[in-house]
């Protein structure tokens, strides 16, 4: 590499570096802002506010979460459970769906392809498929609220992976394949499949961060806690906190005091729902770039 | 080729039956996620009475929509669902092509993989997690813009969520903030597949940084950025449910910045009831959306049609 660079240059990679450093700081800023004030001591917390530089640490937030260990694991349960079937389910119908619309010799491929495309111009709103769920398939308060409405399969998804089907299995190999005396099914399975693995991974990591992240669902479908993911516990608590505050604020009567550390619960519980994403994006985000990379380029 | 001594067109019925059988699965989910609420928009031209079942509505016409638009709701989450995704075309785009110049200068550095997963990292958190993001900015108590900033400069506290004027700016930075990142992977895609000759040949002929950018990066990604803009056009009447429900705390008194299409469709459903009312608001956002689509995706086509939807 020749480093033969102009002062100009140099100036523009130092502008640049800085800028850069200032926009990470911003994006992370809020993050380190919820983690210390989730360790930040209660007192202090009505004191001074949520605060980057706390005065006093404290463990009680993770105590008093500790204390409620079934309702959030249970909730991490619900939300690990919904994110595993619904990802695997949804790149195996997409799949199945994709490499069809990828063969030039399929001979519904045009009719399907339309029908597909139709549902990402039009929709018929949520009211209807509200109903329609409810009312028809009695998902309300069932996990399958959380798996069947919106994300199992999208459109997009389905010409990406088509996309890919066309672009890199040859014809010859699925042409040699059944002179083999494989039948479709069977190349489909044993073959196809096995060969799309990197498409899969892509479309199965925005599906997958669909589920964990969805709360939506859970706000129209789910009435029932025990039925309650990481994102719909954070949302009943951002609603229940106050709530409780409000009524110990309106009563003057002396009942029961509870100690409760409110302020810094609730972002000890934003810690929690942060985390797992935290801990696994280093992983996925190869596949994630790939993915917005693909996606726009071909969308 | 190898089959060009059987019968080609038995070969390919018999072929096409186990594709078929493949895509059952997928056009059954569409069926039932997409298809049968498409058909269920005739609820839109009915009153809802739920007793007698689904089918069970009485016909009145285009009563729901003319009490829909005799609302003072109809014209205000239009109008804020349109501003605020022009406010968020201009500003993300703007934003994200200047990360994506600026991170494309520094991508040599060991740590710009952690730039860009740190600059990425608000785009995959749930809203839900922002929210609370902004609650801990914001909130009257503890928040820490009226506890640590105001204070310092002696400004007294602010209501934020029940001002309703401060909102579009906080939306639009709550939007910068989650997004910016991402929407820069698509740009800095496109500026590493710009030929570097151009910029060899430029700077052979004594063209500075700023005069590259302005002559070389930013007509060469062009295309991208329209076609961005373009396809963003074509989803203008739909919004974040997230964004302007649970950021801002689904909060009354900030429905006059903060309601649109989506957040309305939800409240009348769940809060009002009224399924005639939010599946006509539904429907009006869909037809209006399906006319911008087909319109976007024309204009795509005319400019470039490898990156058209159709």
């Amino acid at each position: 590499m020749t480093e033969l660079k102009t002062r100009g240059e140099k100036a523009f990679y130092i502008f640049a570096q800085i800028v850069i450093i200032l926009l990470v700081l911003i994006s992370i800023a809020p993050f380190l802002l919820i983690f210390i004030s989730s360790f930040t001591k209660e007192s202090d917390l009505v004191a001074n506010g949520y605060s980057f530089f706390p005065k006093e640490l404290s463990l009680d937030a993770y105590y008093y979460m500790a204390s409620q260990y079934k309702t959030i694991i249970r909730a991490y349960g619900v939300s690990i459970f919904v994110t595993i079937v619904g990802t695997f389910s949804s790149v195996l119908i997409t799949s199945m769906l994709a490499y069809p619309l990828s063969r030039k010799d399929f001979k519904y491929r045009t009719i399907i392809s339309f029908l597909v495309l139709f549902t990402m111009l039009f929709s018929g709103g949520i009211a209807p498929a509200y109903i329609m769920w409810t009312r028809i398939f009695h998902i309300k308060n069932t996990i399958l609220a959380l798996i069947m409405p919106n994300y199992l399969m999208n459109a997009f998804n389905v010409f990406l992976m088509a996309n890919y089907y066309r672009n890199n299995i040859p014809v010859s190999l699925i042409e040699s394949a059944q002179i083999d005396g494989a039948g479709e099914l069977r190349i489909f399975f044993k073959i196809i499949l096995p060969l799309s693995i990197p498409s899969v991974a892509t479309i199965g990591i925005f599906t997958g961060l669909a589920y964990w992240n969805d709360w939506i669902n859970g706000l129209y479908y789910i009435t029932e806690p025990k039925l309650f993911g990481i994102q719909n516990l954070l949302v009943r608590i951002m609603e229940n906190i106050q709530f409780l505050k409000s009524g110990s604020a309106a009563s003057a009567i002396g009942t029961v005091a509870v100690q409760l550390p409110s302020t810094s619960i609730r972002m000890a519980l934003a810690v929690m729902g942060i985390v797992p994403v935290v801990i696994i994006f280093p992983f996925i985000q190869k596949y994630f770039i790939k993915g917005v990379v693909v996606g726009a380029v071909k969308g | 080729m190898f089959s060009a001594n059987k019968n080609p067109k038995r070969k390919k019925l018999k072929s096409s039956l186990p594709l078929f059988a493949l895509t059952i699965p997928g056009l059954l989910y569409l069926l039932v996620n997409n298809y049968i609420p498409m058909a269920g928009v005739i609820i839109a031209f009915q009153s809802q009475n739920f007793a007698k079942g689904i089918f069970g509505g009485k016909w009145v016409g285009l009563d729901n929509f003319a009490f829909l638009f005799k609302t003072k709701d109809a014209w205000i989450m239009t109008r804020n669902t349109i501003l605020y995704n022009f406010g968020f075309i201009i500003f993300g785009t703007a934003c994200a092509v200047i990360v994506a110049i600026l991170m494309t200068e520094i991508s040599k550095k060991a740590a710009a993989k952690f730039y860009q997963n740190a600059l990425i990292l608000p785009s995959v958190i749930s809203m839900v997690i922002v929210s609370y993001v902004v609650f801990a900015f914001l909130n009257s108590d503890s928040g820490l813009i009226n506890k640590s900033i105001l204070q310092a400069f002696g400004i007294p506290e602010i209501s934020w969520y029940s001002q309703s004027k401060y909102w579009p700016f906080i939306l639009m930075i709550v939007y910068l903030w989650k997004n910016v990142g991402y929407l820069s992977i698509i740009y800095m895609a496109s500026i590493a597949g710009i030929d570097k000759g151009i910029y060899e040949a430029a700077k052979i002929d004594g063209a500075g940084e700023i005069r590259q950018i302005f002559h070389i990066t930013l007509p060469m990604i062009k295309p991208t950025v329209i076609i961005m803009v373009l396809m963003a056009v074509g989803k203008i009447m739909n919004s974040d449910f997230g964004l302007f429900y649970q950021v801002p705390m689904n909060s009354g008194a900030l429905y006059n910045t903060t309601q649109t299409i989506d957040t309305f469709v939800y409240r009348a459903m769940m809060q009002l009831n009224d399924m005639g009312m939010a599946a006509a608001s539904g429907l009006y956002q869909s037809v209006v959306g399906f006319v911008l689509i087909l319109l976007a995706n024309w204009v795509v086509r005319k400019i470039d049609s490898d990156n058209a939807l159709f």
